[in-house]
């Protein structure tokens, strides 16, 4: 399985979200780093998509693609910041 | 402490091929005229979304080579695509598409692995700031303001393997388009001499006045006369050519997933700041 960085992301996040959320700050409900989510890291497989904190690896969201929708989890991300502008 | 740039609304637009050329004995530099492109951001990154005519797609993503102020005074976008053997798309991009060939691209996309001049920055509307206590509610206040102008004139070291030099060439570009005075170094990891992209591209950056400085390291063969012999990168040589920890810079690495991982923890054990290292990892191993 290969990884990536949070910032690869971007592109699939943006059909969720009108900004770009790769430099939102998200807290870790882990370990509770805060962190930006470009900072993540990010596997890959065909099966989906699996966005790991890169201080304690627990599973910070899931990404799940078919067709013509598209499945986005974040359970485990206790809170997400952002700056408006 | 970590100012980020105002980039431009990332959206779906059509890109026809206008040249494919060869960049390196596996690459190729694809010029693409993108209807709509609102500008990008030196650093930034892509989507090519292909579509088969039986409806089915694949998606990947690009940096961007081509720099510039992101107004969208131009529709013109560069990319380098390495080819990897037995892939699904990068084949494709670099033996197969042809100048009038039509895709789709997102983008731009991503503000993390981005660097702006010391000018653009400061006018900057967004700004993000890390570290911040994201429970406690808005973070920043009066010196948010600040923190971009300090971050613009950090020394800058750049870190690229094989076609993780693509943004590089964009931050390069726009550092010496603002006759920027921020120090500049690319430490860039290639195979072989054959093996370099954009050369006169570097060539040109290093000859402008804004101060930018290119080591060159050759894994398996160097040119004639070269003072050391081919090798992959250590730590040792790491050390011997990247900035200080000491001068704080701004560290970006780019490349495959294993080279970006063994740099960025060789940097940390060098006592560069985790918080100043910004990596993109292409994949691979
Ligand atoms: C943000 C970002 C920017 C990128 N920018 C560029 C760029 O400017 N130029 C560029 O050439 N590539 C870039 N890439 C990599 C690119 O997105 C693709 O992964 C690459 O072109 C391979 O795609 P493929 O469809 O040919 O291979 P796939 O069919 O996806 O993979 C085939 C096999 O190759 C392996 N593999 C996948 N990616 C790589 C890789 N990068 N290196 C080595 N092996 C790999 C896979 O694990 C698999 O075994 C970037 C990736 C990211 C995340
Ligand atoms: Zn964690």
């Amino acid at each position: 399985m290969q990884h990536l960085d949070g910032n690869a992301l971007a592109g699939a996040l943006a059909e969720f979200f009108s900004f770009d959320v790769t430099t939102a700050i998200a807290r870790c409900n882990g370990c509770g780093a805060v962190d930006e989510f470009a900072r993540a890291i990010v596997f890959t497989s065909p099966a989906g998509t699996v966005v790991r904190c890169n201080s304690c690896d627990h599973v910070l969201a899931t990404l799940v693609e078919s067709g013509d929708r598209a499945w986005l989890g974040f359970s485990g991300v206790s809170a997400i910041e952002v700056r408006r502008g | 402490m970590i100012g980020r740039p105002s980039v431009p609304r990332s959206g779906w637009h059509p890109a026809t091929v206008v040249a494919n050329t060869p960049e390196t004995t596996t690459a190729a530099r694809l010029e693409l005229d993108v209807e709509g492109w609102p500008g990008n951001a030196a650093g930034q990154h892509l989507d090519v979304r292909l579509t088969a005519p039986d409806g089915y797609t694949a998606t990947r993503s690009y940096s961007i080579a081509s720099a510039g102020p992101a107004t969208g005074d131009t529709t013109r976008v560069v990319l380098a695509v390495d080819r990897v053997p037995d892939g699904e798309v990068s084949p494709f991009l670099v033996d197969v598409a042809r100048a009038g060939d039509r895709f789709e691209v997102h983008g731009p996309l991503g503000a993390f692995f981005v660097w702006q001049p010391a000018a653009a920055a400061v006018s900057g509307g967004a700004e993000v700031t890390g570290g911040a206590d994201v429970a406690g509610g808005p973070t920043g206040g009066a010196d948010v303001a600040a923190r971009p102008v300090a971050e613009a004139t950090r020394p800058v070291q750049l870190i690229a393997g094989g076609s993780g030099v693509v943004p590089f060439v964009a931050m390069a570009q726009a550092h010496a388009d603002a006759d920027d005075a921020t120090p500049f170094r690319l430490l860039y990891s290639v195979r072989t001499p054959a093996d370099v992209f954009f050369a006169p591209e570097f060539e040109r950056l290093v000859a402008a006045s804004a101060p930018f400085r290119l080591d060159l390291v050759y894994t398996r063969e160097a040119p004639a006369g070269w003072p050391t012999a081919p090798a992959r990168i250590t730590r040792e040589a790491l050390a011997e050519a990247v900035l200080p920890a000491s001068e704080t810079p701004l560290v970006y690495v780019c490349g495959s997933t294993g080279f970006v991982e063994r740099v960025a923890s060789w940097l940390i054990e060098l006592g560069h700041d985790a918080r100043a290292i910004r990596t993109e990892r292409f994949g691979g191993t």
